[in-house]
């Protein structure tokens, strides 16, 4: 049941308790209780929207920075990443397989604000020997679902047999 | 001099429109109407088969097929009855592909019966199956299902219209459009009715795909007393999302799928081929795309189904295809009376129970190809609908 409730979260966050019990045919207490205990747990992180920003804010940039660092010993990479995610502008972070390490993601209200945090508090940090900044053009997809809806309408008949 | 239509055929002039026809020119008609009407998925057909039809286009792979089909296609659909009935047939002679499941039936009906023959048409049920038999020559004559077994077909049901005459007997399960499905114990007491008749079961399966609750489908192919005198139809309108595709098959005893073949080769020639190479990638790759869908619509058929229980209207739980077929007896009115005053007060299209038989009298069919928002909308404006007919009487 955890993988289904967790897969119409995931889906909209917004499905009260009794919906979610409904949909799946079980008790609300038991879908509230299986919640309470994946939120305690941590499997549930937490609970936002996702917003097409870019369609009503012209001055976000977004950044993929490839970084490579020198591990620390004893600490592997978890030691640098926390570094790096500590930064509020910092909206991801992760541990790649490859030609570099660390893959950041940074959003910043324009290209300036972005290269600055790159050179002056990413570039800094002691274990980082190198980056190489992207800046995202356009989202066309993000967490499934696809922002472009001008070609979603119900073509089907109304009545069909 | 004769009039054009006096050179029509009179067993065609005679065949009447289907009764979905007139719902859908009332509704049509109508602005901000919330349909429950519609008999195909909302999912768009799975992105990897689309892909394949577009790579299909641009190799150019666009000339006829076999008459039969692709035999990559009918190899896949064998290994997929394999997977899911357990069921061996061979790609070779026991498999035509066809243009949809209607076609699979036309060519069926064409094969097995001729003039004086009956077959018995299992109600209420899709609207083709009566005008088949009826195009190939021979009477159809109706087995009513009821509410009391859940609209599972029963023997009795049966026994009582065979005549010398019977020839055969088709029946849609998961059905459209009741949504009832056949479990191995109600196919088993058919397998004992039939097994020492001259009957042929043409199982229409086109929902296969589409059972919940934790059933699995169950066909007469699995029973070795029917397997050879059954002709399994199925197609990958609605388990794949595939209505406009025209894509079907019919599967059966070689030497009855050879004559088929023969019907098939001069009337159609074969299907589409871009459809079947689509459908290629469909059955090798597209079963998870499958299960998603399936798991949306058992949702959905919970929220519907509370909707209705909540009006206080009986509505048994349907356990296939994507259709709930709540039973409106209570508020007094015939089912075409409930549908056409719901669609003119309030708006929503939903399909009489008699679009399918009389045996659908009582009864509208509800279509939950809907995302559960506008399953929501529409049960509001249903729900208060039933409440203002309650209280005028």
């Amino acid at each position: 049941m955890k993988k289904d409730i967790l897969e119409i979260l995931e889906n909209d966050s917004r499905k009260t308790v009794d919906e979610i019990a409904l949909m799946l045919g079980k008790p609300a207490a038991d879908v509230a209780a299986a919640i309470a205990e994946m939120e305690a747990d941590n499997v549930i992180c937490g609970y936002s929207t996702l917003i097409n920003w870019e369609s009503i804010k012209d001055d976000l940039v977004t950044a993929m920075i490839e970084v490579k660092v020198t591990p620390k010993r004893d600490m592997g990479f978890e030691h640098i990443a926390r570094r790096i995610y500590g930064f509020s502008e910092v909206k991801s972070v992760f541990l790649m397989s490859g030609g570099y390490d660390l893959l950041v993601m940074i959003e910043g209200k324009n290209l300036k604000e972005v290269s600055t945090f790159v050179s002056t508090k990413l570039s800094a940090l002691d274990s980082v020997l190198s980056t190489a900044t992207h800046f995202v053009l356009k989202r066309y997809k993000e967490h499934g679902v696809i922002f472009d809806k001008s070609t979603e309408s119900d073509e089907r008949m109304i009545v069909s047999p | 001099m004769k009039r054009p239509e006096d050179y029509v055929n009179k067993s065609v002039m005679d065949m009447p429109f289907s009764g979905i026809r007139k719902f859908f020119d009332i509704a049509s008609e109508m602005d901000d109407v919330i349909s429950l009407g519609v008999g195909e998925p909302d999912f768009d057909t799975p992105w990897p088969i689309r892909e394949r039809a577009i790579y299909t286009l641009e190799k150019g792979r666009t000339v006829y097929t076999s008459n039969a089909g692709l035999m990559e296609l009918r190899s896949e659909i064998c290994k997929y009855i394999k997977r899911t009935l357990d069921v061996d047939y061979s790609p070779k002679d026991q498999v035509l592909v066809t243009v949809g499941g209607s076609e699979a039936v036309d060519a069926a009906m064409r094969t097995v019966v001729g003039p004086g023959d009956e077959v018995l048409v299992v109600e209420p049920s899709y609207v083709c199956y009566k005008p088949c038999v009826t195009l190939a020559g021979g009477t159809p004559v109706v087995v009513n299902t009821t509410a009391e077994y859940d609209f599972r077909l029963q023997p009795h049901q049966i026994l009582e219209k065979i005549t010398d005459k019977t020839k055969a007997i088709i029946a849609c399960y998961p059905n459209n459009p009741t949504g009832a499905v056949m479990e191995y114990e109600n196919w088993a007491k058919i397998a004992q009715a039939l097994k020492d008749k001259d009957i042929l079961i043409i199982s229409d399966e086109i929902y296969s795909e589409l059972t919940y609750g934790g059933k699995k489908h169950c066909s007469p192919v699995q029973f070795p007393e029917l397997r050879d005198k059954t002709i399994l139809v199925n197609g990958f309108s609605k388990s794949f999302a595939m209505t406009g595709w025209r894509l079907g098959f019919a599967m059966g005893p070689a030497p009855i799928i050879k004559q088929m073949t023969k019907v098939h080769q001069y009337v159609i020639m074969c299907a589409p081929t871009i459809s079947q190479r689509a459908a290629v990638e469909g059955l090798r790759s597209c079963e998870d795309e499958v299960a998603k869908m399936r798991k949306q619509y058992e949702m959905r058929r919970r929220v519907m189904r509370q909707g209705f229980l909540d009006m206080g209207l009986e509505c048994f739980e349907a356990l296939g295809a994507f259709y709930l077929f709540p039973c409106i007896k209570s508020t007094g009115m015939t089912s075409e009376e409930f549908c056409t005053k719901l669609l003119f007060e309030e708006k929503v299209a939903v399909v009489p129970g008699t679009a399918f038989g009389d045996a659908g009298e009582g009864f509208i069919r509800c279509s939950y190809a809907y995302s559960i928002d506008d399953i929501k909308k529409a049960l509001a404006r249903i729900a208060s609908f039933v409440k203002k007919i309650s209280k005028k009487e």
